[in-house]
């Protein structure tokens, strides 16, 4: 008995979906992935349609009447007009001056380089292991305590006090600084890592990564190869996070 | 190759069957030596240079070109007689002709391919000696014996494939063991030889057994470096997926050029036995493909970190992209063929819900983390990661979603399966209720380690995926197995009515075809790209002007240019085979 409203039921979904998208999720989606979202849900709604031979009938059936000419009147005049007018209304959308500044791509995590410059040294990024993470819990502590230490004498300004990116000085950045609860951040990458990005900051990125506009200063400028180590142990004890590691026996077997 | 095509008509003779293989044999041998005077007398003639341009033409471009196409026909060659042959081994089995038949089917396709396959390696190995001189002489320094080895495997294949192809009238009935032995020495030759050209790529991404100065110290540790194995498998599991996709494309153009239903009938079941092989294969593929993603992590984390988070990532929405599409390519495909399945009406309830999981799931899996925004939009979301869809952009969410993904498809078979059947044993009830709570706990799992993951670190939630891939398995598993008893000697409701299926179906086949087409070629740029600036990663650079990594829209470009020539070529290839078959109808 719905079969005949079949059309009109997918558009209303259409529509739905659409309004559900742009106003109950906060802060608003960016219109690339609205873009995406409603390619996908628009794809669902006429593969499902055509999925059934009878549906997919019932669901051409309007279309049908009107462009054979059997539909009333007003509603062949209504889809004629309204098609041109959508497509225009979708072209000017699309070239109409705007204010907004031009978006700039950047890459979440950089490679890193596989050896890079500190303190005058070459250091290989592949075998570096941070000398500080020691088994013995007491002396891990002690570290870890003078990292916090090192911590909210430099970091804190930008990394925040809950290590959660939004620092005092957090909003003047782009890009903002990284947020070591998120965990898409420090909990995915080895501690090497973080240490070459911390040793080399901004400065230090690779042109893979262009364009950067990274505020991160070179800290091997302003510590020592130890106070960053500590540091980077109190960033994951403070977010809670354990840096990625590998299988030890596996790679050395292949090695 | 137009007489050796003529000669496919009649299959019958031990003679003409050891006439074929030998026109097979003396064909391969002149195109080796044509290679080899062609590449001796470049090398020779050429002025002696570190790299050449192709004519005025980018010597990465031509080379990349050729050897993805040489790849492309390459995967289908070898992944066709790996279900050909289990296909013959069911019709042995059950004693029914028609598996046969589409066996050989099959197989017809094989004997025109090997022909492009060949031309195009060849040409390959000549752009090689000439545009890359000084790398292929290093590496021809490092792997002569596999070389060597390798020539010996293709005429090895060349011999057994052919002789499988033209021997297979003959070796029937009493003498059809044989043949099966044949099919299954095609296959081993066939892995063979995918494994030894593995080497050389999986050495130049990961090299091992080389000292500092660049010489071997172990030829053994070079092949079996840390890629070699995993690209083994990926590659085999993908070359049987690739194969079907592309035998079920020649089973929709034959259906849609069909003038009889007989026609149609055998072409839409060939078609949904090919779209059947490609999706079984596929699903695995995943796996197979995080194995080596894991060990390209392991050799380098630059490697890995270039491939996943870095310059490449936003290819992988792509690659998101084309799998969520074969996702509802396939189901869409199994639902319009419940139309011509009497008694699948039933199951028509289950595709709402399915439809809205597998478009959410194809929603998270193609959500990109870092993510294109505007200054107003960036500074609303507080960077450019938003607070509540970042979620989805991370493996945590993706891995439960594709394991959604993969679960409803599965369902949806299943259920295809059962279309017509109505299970006749006593505990039917009680059987289904299991196969449903199996599904629900397999769901279960995936869910609920999907979300426990963002509250653990890296390390542990690698684990996890283990545990989801593991449930859906196990749920699959024990579906089946209770399946199979539950529709033991089930009620029939009618015969399903092969050949009645809308020709919108078809495009879904070529749709299915071609995504695994543009996927091949795409990951096998990233493979091949996040080596960057080096020939062998880490080892010998590569000092050529187009030693730089590419913008993604020129890479893109070049990779649907391959498609497009692939499908060029794979026209030919199915226009001879019907022709062949046309032909053959008329002399009978």
């Amino acid at each position: 008995m719905m079969a005949r409203y079949t059309l009109y039921l997918a558009v209303a979904l259409w529509l739905a979906i659409l309004a559900g998208l742009k106003y109950l999720i906060h802060p608003p989606m960016p219109a690339s992935v609205l873009m995406i979202y409603m390619t996908l849900s628009t794809l669902g709604i006429l593969l499902f349609v055509a999925a059934d031979e009878a549906r997919f009938q019932a669901f051409l059936a309007p279309l049908k009447s009107v462009f054979e000419g059997r539909a009333p009147l007003a509603a062949q005049v209504l889809v004629l007009a309204g098609i041109p007018l959508l497509l225009g209304w979708g072209a000017w959308l699309r070239t109409a001056p705007t204010w907004d500044a031009p978006f700039e791509p950047r890459v979440v995590h950089p490679e890193p380089p596989s050896s890079f410059s500190l303190h005058g040294r070459r250091i290989e990024t592949a075998n570096l292991k941070n000398p500080l993470r020691l088994p013995d819990p007491v002396q891990l502590e002690k570290y870890t305590q003078e990292g916090k230490t090192i911590y909210y004498q430099n970091c804190f300004f930008c990394h925040g006090d809950a290590l959660a990116g939004d620092g005092h000085f957090a909003n003047a950045f782009s890009p903002i600084p990284a947020n070591f609860r998120d965990v898409g951040t420090i909990s995915m990458l080895q501690e090497s890592f973080v240490f070459w990005r911390v040793a080399t900051g901004g400065p230090g990125l690779p042109k893979g990564a262009t364009p950067w506009l990274s505020a991160m200063p070179v800290w091997q400028n302003l510590l020592t190869e130890e106070e960053i180590w500590k540091a980077i142990l109190y960033i994951y004890a403070g977010s809670g996070s354990t840096p990625r590691t590998w299988d030890e026996e596996a790679g050395h077997e292949k090695h | 190759m137009e007489a050796h095509l003529t000669d496919t008509i009649t299959l019958a003779s031990t003679p003409q069957a050891l006439k074929g293989t030998y026109k097979g044999v003396v064909k391969i041998s002149l195109m080796l030596a044509a290679t080899y005077l062609v590449a001796q007398g470049l090398s020779h003639y050429l002025p002696a240079a570190d790299y050449r341009q192709f004519f005025g033409f980018s010597n990465r471009i031509a080379v990349w070109i050729v050897a993805e196409l040489h790849l492309m026909f390459a995967a289908f060659v070898l992944g066709v007689p790996i279900f050909a042959v289990i296909t013959e081994f069911v019709g042995k089995a059950t004693g029914e002709k028609r598996y046969d038949d589409l066996a050989k089917e099959f197989t017809k396709l094989l004997a025109m391919a090997y022909t492009l396959t060949a031309v195009l390696g060849c040409v390959l190995l000549v752009l090689f000696v000439a545009l890359y001189p000084k790398f292929m002489g290093y590496m021809t320094k490092l792997f002569k014996p596999t070389w060597l080895l390798y020539i010996v495997l293709i005429f090895g294949e060349v011999v057994i494939a052919y002789f499988y192809w033209y021997s297979w009238d003959l070796l029937q009935g009493a003498r059809k063991k044989w043949h099966l032995l044949l099919g299954v020495l095609v296959n081993l030759w066939g892995t063979a030889l995918l494994f030894v050209a593995d080497i050389w790529v999986t050495f130049m991404m990961s090299p091992a057994g080389i000292d500092d100065a660049g010489n071997l110290t172990s030829l053994w540790a070079a092949i079996n470096n840390h890629t070699w194995m995993p690209i083994n498998i990926h590659r085999l599991l993908a070359n049987v997926a690739f194969g079907g996709a592309i035998a079920a494309a020649y089973a929709a153009v034959r259906f849609l050029n069909a003038k009889t239903d007989e026609e149609r009938a055998r072409f839409d079941w060939m078609g949904y036995v090919g779209s059947f092989i490609a999706i079984a294969a596929f699903i695995p593929l995943p796996f197979a493909g995080y194995w080596l993603g894991r060990e390209i992590y392991q050799f380098s984390e630059q490697m890995g970190v270039s491939m996943m988070g870095g310059s490449f990532a936003w290819l992988w929405i792509l690659q998101a992209m084309l799998i969520g599409g074969l996702f509802l390519a396939s189901n869409f495909y199994l639902w319009l063929g419940m139309g011509r399945i009497p008694g699948a009406e039933r199951y028509v309830k289950f595709q709402i819900p399915m439809m809205i999981l597998l478009t959410i799931g194809f929603i998270v899996w193609a959500t990109p983390r870092s993510i294109i925004a505007s200054g107003a939009e960036m500074s609303a979301m507080g960077g450019s990661h938003h607070p509540f869809l970042g979620l989805f952009g991370v493996m945590a969410a993706k891995n439960t979603a594709v394991n959604l993904m993969i679960l409803t498809t599965f369902f949806s078979f299943m259920l295809y399966r059962r279309g017509n059947r109505v299970p006749a044993v006593p505990w039917a009830a009680t059987g289904k209720i299991v196969q449903a709570l199996a599904i629900a706990a397999a769901a279960g799992v995936v869910l609920g380690y999907g979300i426990y993951s963002y509250s653990v670190p890296s390390n542990i939630r690698i684990g996890f995926s283990v545990y989801q891939v593991g449930a859906v398995l196990a749920a699959m598993a024990v579906f089946v197995a209770i399946d199979i008893p539950l529709l033991r000697g089930a009620q029939e409701i009618g015969a399903i009515r092969w050949g009645q299926i809308p020709a919108r179906a078809q495009y879904a086949l070529f749709f299915l075809a071609i995504s695994f087409t543009w996927l091949m070629g795409l990951m096998g740029y990233i493979r091949s790209g996040i080596r960057q600036y080096w020939h062998i990663y880490g080892r010998v650079m590569d000092e050529s002007a187009n030693a730089y990594t590419m913008m993604h829209g020129h890479a893109t470009i070049i990779v649907s240019c391959i498609t497009v020539i692939f499908f060029l070529l794979v026209s030919v290839v199915f226009w001879m085979a019907s022709r062949n078959e046309d032909g053959e109808g008329e002399a009978k």
